[in-house]
Order: structure tokens, then C-alpha cells, then sequence
């Protein structure tokens, strides 16, 4: 299988969730989602790896091998969960450079910007930015 | 004063008068079901801002010309309704705040200029983050200490710990009448007398009672009792502070500004008296003059008829809950309100919170601004539905059956 770029990922997820007519079978499909997620090691949730929402803690873990990035996470609400492993589908196997610039629009593409917003306070907010943080590390100057 | 024979309570008819209950999420009709955190406003107060901003508004207290004079009448005559309402003494205890919150505030710095290192603050474990936050920073400033009276696991004060804490170094019990997140009513008549007894001051938390209980501030003998209008089915953004008088002119003034003053000099300012020494600037008037409208509405209503209902429904709902294996309800004093918190096994209030809004259905989901009533429990969160009169026994139906499916879809 070719190597798909960022935006084709980005696209395949949307026409994913156009198949779901409303909006129970999109949730019961993150619900899903966030139990395949890539699980960051226990004794990984340490403080630094911890973002903290209002209202569930996640756990994010960057690691950096052959000039590309890859992500493990965790969250205590499998919802938070489903919606971080679509993010991490999205830019593991990237390198830093284009997960910077990245506009990860297939969050309003798939009605999802609502857990955006910081009321939400579901840290998905704190973990793009931590994220982008970690990609930063690794800017090759 | 003459009792005018009310129309018995009618939840049909009652819904009728709020229009933001008429309306589809998701495609789904509306269920509220959060009026913990506030509740829904009825055509009569929605057409009365509308009616201020249209044609009377003016600044009030100072103006000659006829629409701030008018406007004047009205916010205190809004003042009038309040103190009615609450069964105040003089219209000049009852002073406009923003909310429970900048009420509560307003006692901490000023009844707290009285106070002197040593002295103890006492509240309970079931406060919100507002009536703790503002006593710690007291405490901070002045060299107080706070007490907390602990809550047995059913989510109610331990009254035999509640009187060790209670001491002659008391000077202020400061204590929610019913809990946000647990529902409990607490007995604070009783708890005022025992406070009064060793000389303290009683402020009492009125944020989730005054929707829900007649409240007679004379009866219950609090020296302070608090709470925010937009619970209370009128605008956000303001609120009241009843204090009693001698005390309120004992009290250092809050903040400076116009209104609060009677004389400025650069070398010495004397302040207006009560209510307005306390009411810098210009006040929110059509937030004044429309809780005025609101508790006009709750008048006219048999208040009786719809506490009795509100109880109905939280009896349902908690019956059918009970049902549920996993669920627990997290609050279960004897004596409680409207209100139901409760976790599920293995799934966070967060995913229920979500699930239930996707269904059409408004709960509240999180700590609920109590996190050491949290840290109690041990748990991250509860979900809260929180009923108003306006509420329905078809409505609670509907959000059994939606929580049933959404902890069937999160197993």
C-alpha cells in the first residue's frame, strides 16, 4: 500500500464518518476507535505526560525514531480516547516538520469541533498543543 | 397581607411560559435537565429586558429627567419585591450583586475587615469552590483559620463533629443551604442557632434553595444569605445579598466608586447608607428590574404545588436509576432536593455527559466546582441532572432510556 500523506488521511477519515447518518453511530463508532487507541505504557503516565483537562486527564508520549514521530496516549474517557486515536492515526510516522504546519481540519470536517472549544475542557485542546510542543523538540535546524 | 387563592400548579401550563424549552438539539426535543447550573427564563421576563432596553432605559439614582427617574422606581421597586420575597425586614438589606459568588465575595472582604488573627471561619465538605475559595483568601490576608465540618458518606453534615468545630473562636458559619452537586438540604436553621449561641455570624448559601424552597430570611435568622437571579429564572449577571441592617452599617464598604458615596473630598469621603453603600457604580439595572419581573412570575404561581412536583420527580428518577447495576447515587441524605449525581462502573461521567447531549438531553458532567467533595467520593466526577418545576415525569423517561443506552454503548 502507497504511503499515504497527511491530507489523504485527513480525507479518508471524513468519508469514514460521512457513512454514519446520525450522530449516535459517529460516537458509537469513536467509542470504537478509542478502544483501539495505541495505549501509552502505565509507567509512562507520569506528570510531564500529563495534560490536564477539566474534566478527564490525558496522557500523551512522543517518541522520535528515524526522523519521524510516533504517539501513544491514553485518556480516562474513551470518547476523548476514540477522538485521539483519529489524531494519531493522522500524524504518526510524520516528521515534525509537517505535523507543525498541519491544519487538522477533519475535527470540523467530522462535526467534532465542539470538543475544541475550551469549554469542553476535555484536554483535546492541551493535547494538540502538546503535540505540536513535542514535534518542536525535533525540528532538525 | 391578603392570601390570593392560587391556580394549582400545572406543569402543562407552567411550560408553556418558557420558550426556550420548546426547541429541538440534534433533532431531538429538548430535554433541560441542568438548572443546577441555571435555569430557563418564562415570556414574561424575556419581554420585560426587551421592554427596558426598548423604551426605559436610563441611569438610575442621579438623573432629573423622566425615564431615569422612572427607571429608578422601578429597579427599587424590584428592590421591594426581593425583600417581600425573602421576608427581609427593610428593602435597605437587600443589596444587588452580580451573583452568589460576588455576594459571598463582598461579605469576605468586608465583614472580614471586623475580623483579627486567631479568629475561625467554619464551613462544610460540601461547599462550592465560591464559598471556599474567598474564606481561604481571607484567611490568607488577616491570619484566619478555616474550619471544615465533615459529611458522612450519604452526603450529610455530621452534626456531632459539626458542634466540636463550632467554638467561641467562631465568628462566621459560612455553609450552602442544599448542596449543588449532592442535593442535601442542610438544616440550617437549627445549625443558625447553634452559631448565634456562641456569637458567630451566620452566612448561608442560597445559590440551589431559593428556586426551590420558600425562603424567610426573618424566620431563619441568618445574618447573610446570598444568591444569583439567573437561577431564579431571571437574568444573569445579578444577584442579591440580604444582610441584617445594624450589621450591614457596622460593615466597611467593598468597593468605591460613584453611588456609594455621600460626600468626596480629596481629604476624606463619607459614604451613602444602606443599600447603596454597598452598590458601586452603575448598578446591572435591567438584571435588577427583571429578577423583580421574575419573582413577580414566581408569585403568581403556586409555589407549594411545584415544590411538591419537583420532589415528585426526583423520586422517580432516583427509583428508576436504582435499577441499574453499576449506577450509584452519589448523595442520598433524607432530606434532599431536586438534584441526582450519580457514577457508573467503569465509565466516565465525561462519555455519559456527551452521549446524553447527543440525545438531546442537558445534564452537567464534571466536579461541579466541589473538587474536595469529589476527592471524598474519590471520584473524578459525577454526572448531575438537576430539575426545575418545568420539568416532566415524560422527560425523565425519555433520559432513563437515553442513559441506558448510552452505558450500553460505553460498556
Amino acid at each position: 500500500m502507497a504511503i499515504q500523506t497527511i491530507q489523504e488521511k485527513q480525507e479518508e477519515i471524513v468519508s469514514e464518518f460521512e457513512m454514519f447518518d446520525d450522530w449516535m453511530a459517529k460516537y458509537e463508532y469513536l467509542i470504537d476507535l478509542g478502544k483501539d487507541l495505541p495505549l501509552i505504557q502505565e509507567e509512562l503516565k507520569t506528570d510531564e505526560r500529563l495534560i490536564e483537562g477539566c474534566q478527564s486527564r490525558v496522557w500523551l508520549n512522543a517518541a522520535f525514531t528515524n526522523g519521524k514521530m510516533q504517539f501513544s496516549a491514553d485518556s480516562e474517557a474513551i470518547i476523548t480516547k476514540g477522538i485521539i486515536g483519529l489524531l494519531i492515526r493522522v500524524l504518526n510516522d510524520e516528521n515534525p516538520e509537517t505535523i507543525l504546519k498541519t491544519d487538522l481540519k477533519f475535527i470540523s470536517d467530522i462535526g467534532l469541533q465542539e470538543h475544541l472549544s475550551p469549554t469542553r475542557a476535555n484536554g483535546l485542546n492541551g493535547m494538540i498543543k502538546k503535540i505540536k510542543m513535542e514535534a518542536l523538540k525535533y525540528i532538525q535546524h | 397581607m391578603t392570601e390570593i387563592i392560587k391556580k394549582p400548579f400545572n406543569v402543562r401550563e407552567i411550560r408553556e411560559e418558557f420558550p426556550a424549552l420548546r426547541q429541538e438539539i440534534y433533532g431531538k426535543s429538548l430535554i433541560y435537565f441542568d438548572n443546577g447550573a441555571t435555569s430557563q427564563k418564562p415570556q414574561i421576563v424575556l419581554n420585560a429586558i426587551n421592554k427596558f432596553y426598548s423604551k426605559e432605559n436610563a441611569n438610575i439614582h442621579r438623573g432629573v429627567h423622566f425615564m431615569s427617574q422612572k427607571a429608578t422606581t422601578e429597579f427599587e421597586e424590584a428592590r421591594k419585591k426581593i425583600q417581600h420575597f425573602i421576608n427581609a425586614r427593610k428593602a435597605e438589606e437587600v443589596i444587588f450583586t452580580k451573583g452568589t459568588t460576588d455576594g459571598i465575595n463582598l461579605v469576605a472582604s468586608s465583614y472580614g475587615e471586623l475580623l483579627t488573627a486567631g479568629d475561625e471561619i467554619l464551613i462544610t465538605a460540601m461547599e462550592h469552590h465560591s464559598n471556599i475559595v474567598p474564606w481561604q483568601l481571607l484567611c490568607q490576608r488577616k491570619g484566619l483559620i478555616l474550619r471544615v465540618a465533615p459529611i458522612n458518606f450519604k452526603g450529610e453534615l455530621i452534626v456531632e463533629e459539626f458542634d466540636i468545630l463550632l467554638s467561641k473562636k467562631t465568628k462566621l458559619l459560612a455553609i450552602t443551604h442544599i448542596s449543588n452537586t449532592l442535593g442535601t438540604i442542610n438544616p440550617v436553621k437549627e445549625l443558625t442557632q447553634k452559631a448565634h449561641a456562641v456569637g458567630a455570624k451566620v452566612l448561608l448559601d442560597g445559590a440551589q434553595s431559593i428556586q426551590h424552597m420558600k425562603i424567610d430570611v426573618k424566620d431563619l435568622d441568618c445574618d447573610f444569605y446570598v444568591f444569583s437571579s439567573h437561577k431564579l429564572f431571571g437574568p444573569t449577571g445579578i444577584g442579591v445579598l440580604y444582610g441584617k441592617e445594624d450589621l450591614l452599617d457596622r460593615m466597611p464598604p467593598y468597593q468605591g466608586g460613584g453611588d456609594m458615596i455621600s460626600r468626596v473630598t480629596f481629604e476624606h469621603t463619607s459614604y451613602n447608607e444602606l443599600p447603596f453603600k454597598f452598590e458601586a457604580g452603575t448598578p446591572h439595572i435591567a438584571g435588577g428590574i427583571c429578577l423583580g419581573t421574575s419573582v413577580g412570575f414566581l408569585n403568581s404561581i403556586d409555589l407549594d404545588g411545584a415544590q411538591k412536583h419537583e420532589g415528585e420527580l426526583t423520586k422517580y428518577a432516583e427509583h428508576l436509576l436504582d435499577t441499574f447495576e453499576g449506577l450509584q447515587i452519589i448523595g442520598e441524605a433524607k432530606n434532599k432536593t431536586s438534584v441526582i449525581s450519580f457514577t457508573v462502573d467503569g465509565i466516565h461521567p465525561f462519555d455519559i455527559g456527551t452521549l446524553l447531549d447527543k440525545q438531546g438531553i442537558a445534564v452537567r458532567t464534571g466536579h461541579h466546582c466541589t473538587q474536595p467533595l469529589m476527592d471524598f467520593y474519590k471520584i473524578p466526577g459525577t454526572t448531575r441532572a438537576s430539575f426545575a418545576f418545568y420539568n416532566t415525569k415524560e422527560e425523565i423517561d425519555l433520559f432513563v432510556e437515553a442513559v441506558e443506552k448510552s452505558i450500553n454503548m460505553l460498556k
